[in-house]
């Protein structure tokens, strides 16, 4: 094999490393609420993974600021909601959840996604 | 100190002195230094602390006075969201035509020998005017160490932009490696106008996905016609509230939910309830909200407004259907959220395979490969698959006045294969009267059956007042759920109920068998009446069985389901009825509190059953069951134990109900197919594994067109739905 294919061959299994690492490796920071939480809508959600304590209501408003179409809508589905994010407005929704576990909140399309842990 | 102003809408404002009332209160907030409020514009003027005051503050001010702050003035109203969306897609529109425009001269171009400096002049507004989108939604998204469809179109358009763009400019360097230094903007240019193109499909088509919700939001009248000291004036819809009697002529719309006072007509509840023959009404009859006037003129009190009425809580039950997640839909999801970074490691995978055993020039080979990886992936269509069918699915549903508790029911219930009906009030009327009388015992009966709250004690009550008998009073009296009543008339014990409660009082009914036999063998609940241990007479009463009875049990036979009714009547009558609409599995002399216990014995039989009942009184049955179907609940809808809530008393909603399970399942598994099966067979193509055979490769502008399309098949799949006769 001659040496430019050798090049490519290693850069190329460290560039499928490097993606697994970036994308899949990455640790969850995890922010305590204790009311109310802002949740910044923009190539994901920040924070991403809140905590919330059960039984008591938590709001959470969810700014959009990313205009990406994927990212328009956001789904509580164990919570039974689904709401519209126009963008650069707040939108808030309050939970109430009765049992502790982890609740996934993704957008209309399932490609970015949240959690809301319940302590 | 952080002192800011806010101005903010005051909701309930009537007079002057209303003025001065919230603005004293407001002031009295530790924090609030001036506080102005303006009756004609019904706004408040705060200027506060912002570090001592907040929103709740100033709203609990207000309402403590007895109005009520808007403070959230998050959402802009309908309109003003409507109007935005339809400039957004304009825009898109307009991208679309400019890529594909200045794409489609760079294709023409390359054959005429177009140079690449005008080429790169052209490509240039492409790729970073309307292809900044993909650009502003990757690198947010990377700042997250996420990835989406946008990451992966502009991963492949900039690699095949930066090369095209590199060969432009120092096209000696590519020659000296032995590549003809051609460039590749039409690849770059065409992509982008395909894929929004797609994009602009997809917007159009999903909107007509979440039309059933609004459409019934559009129902609501906006005005009522209250009657105010004699007068007629009309006030806004949230104006209304309880207790107000509203006037409503033919051709109107009823605002709210109420009861009629005065006045007769003919209703088309067909909006709501999915009922399309129109309804006669009287007083004491209630309206809905919503529903047609169609003849005549009457006035009703309102019982239900805002979010209590029926229109509401289904468009809230609908909303929160759509919502929810159906089991099938969790693969999907776990895939999505994996599919970007394994793509973009194929894509890397695919150019490395490429460059060392592709054919020459190796480098161009495993370029244009990798980016028809990057290109040909879809996620969008996978993560759209599920949802877009579970809108049109239950917004049909409300449609037809069958309403989906979440997504995971409307699952479920393509899988019965056994329905239990409960009898009373759901295969019949649920309304019976008195057909037969055996001895004189009407009197006594009645007495006895005054103090008692079941449907049959109401048939002999009502029949006993139509002959005009007098009650006689009885003291001591029981009721035996599932065995009948008991008490005392005159000093005498008096017993009324079934075969269970004579066993019980050890009473001989031998020589009352044959009339017993009869009735019950024409269907009729047989009670018999002893006094101080001895049989004095029967009393026989019926219910009407359900028009559409029949026609619904034949109809889910037909489907495969096995069809059970369940009773506390005995064996004969309960037979003799199911014989009359075609039930050959029956389930009788069953108390209140087995019907759980049956529905668990079939599940333990390994059936997957749904229960039809009037969810009320079966509540504990609905939740056993696989399906819990709540029929005919009228202006009740939220059902807790009910997977399903049928509005209308139509039998034969059961029938669609499980239908609409079985299209939108077909739809969504089609969706899935269509989706996974596109990136499935796609992908490996887009990285070459045919081109070793066949020498097939997948042109990057192909594979966009191919991408564009998925998403738009998979939610015009869904739309196709909408057309589904259930």
């Amino acid at each position: 094999m001659s040496t430019d294919k050798i090049i490519v061959t290693i850069v190329g299994f460290i560039g499928i490393l490097f993606t697994y690492w970036f994308f899949l490796m990455k640790k969850e920071k995890e922010v305590m609420v204790k009311n109310e939480v802002d949740i910044t809508v923009s190539g994901g959600y920040s924070p991403e993974v809140i905590s919330i304590t059960v039984g008591k209501t938590t709001k959470i408003n969810f700014l959009r600021t990313d205009p990406t179409e994927c990212l328009h809508d956001v789904v509580l589905s164990d919570f039974k909601i689904r709401k519209e994010l126009p963008l650069n407005q707040k939108v808030s929704i309050e939970v109430t959840p009765q049992k502790t576990g982890e609740y996934p909140f993704s957008c209309g399309m399932g490609m970015y996604h949240g959690k809301i842990i319940v302590k | 100190m952080t002192e800011i102003k806010k101005t903010f809408p005051i909701k309930g404002m009537h007079c002057a002195s209303c003025v001065r009332v919230i603005e004293k209160s407001l002031s009295k907030v530790e924090g609030v230094s001036s506080a102005a409020v303006n009756l004609a514009l019904e706004k408040a003027s705060v200027t506060y602390d912002s570090d001592r005051v907040n929103d709740q503050d100033l709203s609990s001010a207000v309402s403590n006075v007895g109005y009520q702050a808007i403070l959230d003035q998050t959402i802009k109203d309908e309109d003003v969201q409507k109007k935005e969306k339809q400039e957004e897609l304009k825009k898109l529109r307009n991208k679309v035509i400019i890529s594909l425009v200045l794409g489609g001269i760079i294709v023409v171009g390359t054959f005429l020998g177009l140079n690449s400096w005008t080429q790169l002049l052209l490509a240039i507004p492409v790729q970073f005017w309307v292809g900044l989108e993909f650009y502003r939604a990757t690198i947010p998204a990377l700042k997250h160490r996420t990835a989406n469809m946008d990451t992966l179109v502009a991963l492949g358009t900039t690699v095949a932009f930066a090369y095209s763009a590199f060969v432009t400019i120092f096209p000696q360097i590519v020659q000296k490696i032995g590549i003809e230094p051609m460039p590749y903007f039409d690849v770059s240019t065409i992509i982008i106008g395909l894929i929004l193109l797609g994009r602009y499909f997809e917007a159009k088509a999903k909107a007509g996905t979440s039309e059933a919700i609004k459409r019934l939001i559009g129902l609501q009248a906006k005005t009522a016609r209250v009657i105010k000291n004699g007068k007629d004036i009309d006030i806004p819809i949230s104006d209304v509230a309880v207790g107000m009697v509203i006037r409503v002529r033919p051709g109107e719309k009823i605002p709210v939910d109420g009861q009629i006072l005065e006045g007769e007509s003919s209703i088309d509840e067909s909006m709501v309830t999915g009922e399309s023959i129109p309804v006669d009404k009287t007083k004491g009859d209630k309206v809905v909200g919503a529903t047609l006037n169609k003849t005549g003129t009457f006035t009703f009190k309102a019982t239900k407004v805002g979010s209590d009425t029926l229109l509401s809580q289904i468009i809230k039950l609908v909303e929160e259907a759509q919502s929810s997640k159906a089991p099938i839909q969790r693969l999907a999801d776990l895939i999505s959220s994996y599919f970007v970074p394994v793509v973009i490691m194929l894509a890397i995978l695919t150019f490395v395979i490429g460059y060392v055993f592709g054919p020459a020039p190796t480098f161009l080979f495993a370029m244009l490969n990798m980016v028809a990886v990057l290109i040909i992936a879809c996620p969008c269509a996978m993560g759209l698959a599920t949802p877009t069918a579970i809108m049109v699915g239950t917004g049909l549903g409300a449609e037809h006045g069958i309403l989906i508790k979440d997504a995971s029911s409307l699952e479920t219930a393509h899988k019965i294969d056994t329905i239990v009906f409960d009898k009373t009030g759901t295969l019949t009327q649920g309304k019976p009267e008195v057909t037969d009388v055996v001895g004189d015992v009407l009197q006594m009966a009645a007495s006895l059956e005054k103090g008692s709250e079941h449907s049959l004690a109401e048939a002999i009550v009502n029949e006993a007042e139509s002959e005009k008998v007098v009650l006689n009073k009885v003291t001591s009296f029981k009721a035996i759920p599932g065995h009948g009543v008991e008490g005392f008339i005159g000093g005498k014990k008096v017993v009324l109920g079934n075969r269970k409660l004579m066993e019980r009082e050890k009473i001989d009914i031998t020589h009352e068998r044959s009339d017993l036999a009869k009735l019950e063998e024409q269907g009729k609940t047989v009670m018999m009446l002893g006094v101080n241990g001895k049989l004095v007479g029967l009393i026989a009463v019926a219910d009407t069985i359900k028009i559409s009875a029949k026609e619904a049990v034949k109809s889910l036979q037909e489907i495969g389901i096995e069809v059970v009714m369940i009773t506390g009547d005995n064996q004969k009558t309960a037979e003799a009825i199911a014989r009359q609409v075609g039930i050959k599995k029956v389930l009788a002399e069953v108390l209140p509190d087995g019907k759980e216990q049956e529905v668990k014995r079939l599940q333990e039989m390994g059936k997957k059953v749904a229960f039809a009942g009037d969810g009320i009184n079966d509540a504990p049955a609905l939740a056993q069951a696989d399906i819990g179907i709540a029929m005919g609940t009228g202006t009740d809808v939220a059902i807790e134990s009910a997977g399903i809530t049928l509005v209308n008393q139509d039998l034969n909603s059961v029938v669609s109900a499980i239908k609409l399970s079985k299209k939108t399942m077909r739809t969504i598994r089609l969706n899935l197919f269509w989706a996974f099966g596109y990136n499935i067979v796609l992908i490996p193509v887009a990285m070459g594994v045919l081109y070793p055979f066949f020498h097939i490769l997948l042109n990057p502008i192909f594979a966009s067109g191919a991408m564009a399309m998925s998403s738009i098949s998979v939610v015009s799949n869904s739309l196709l739905l909408k057309k589904a006769k259930i």
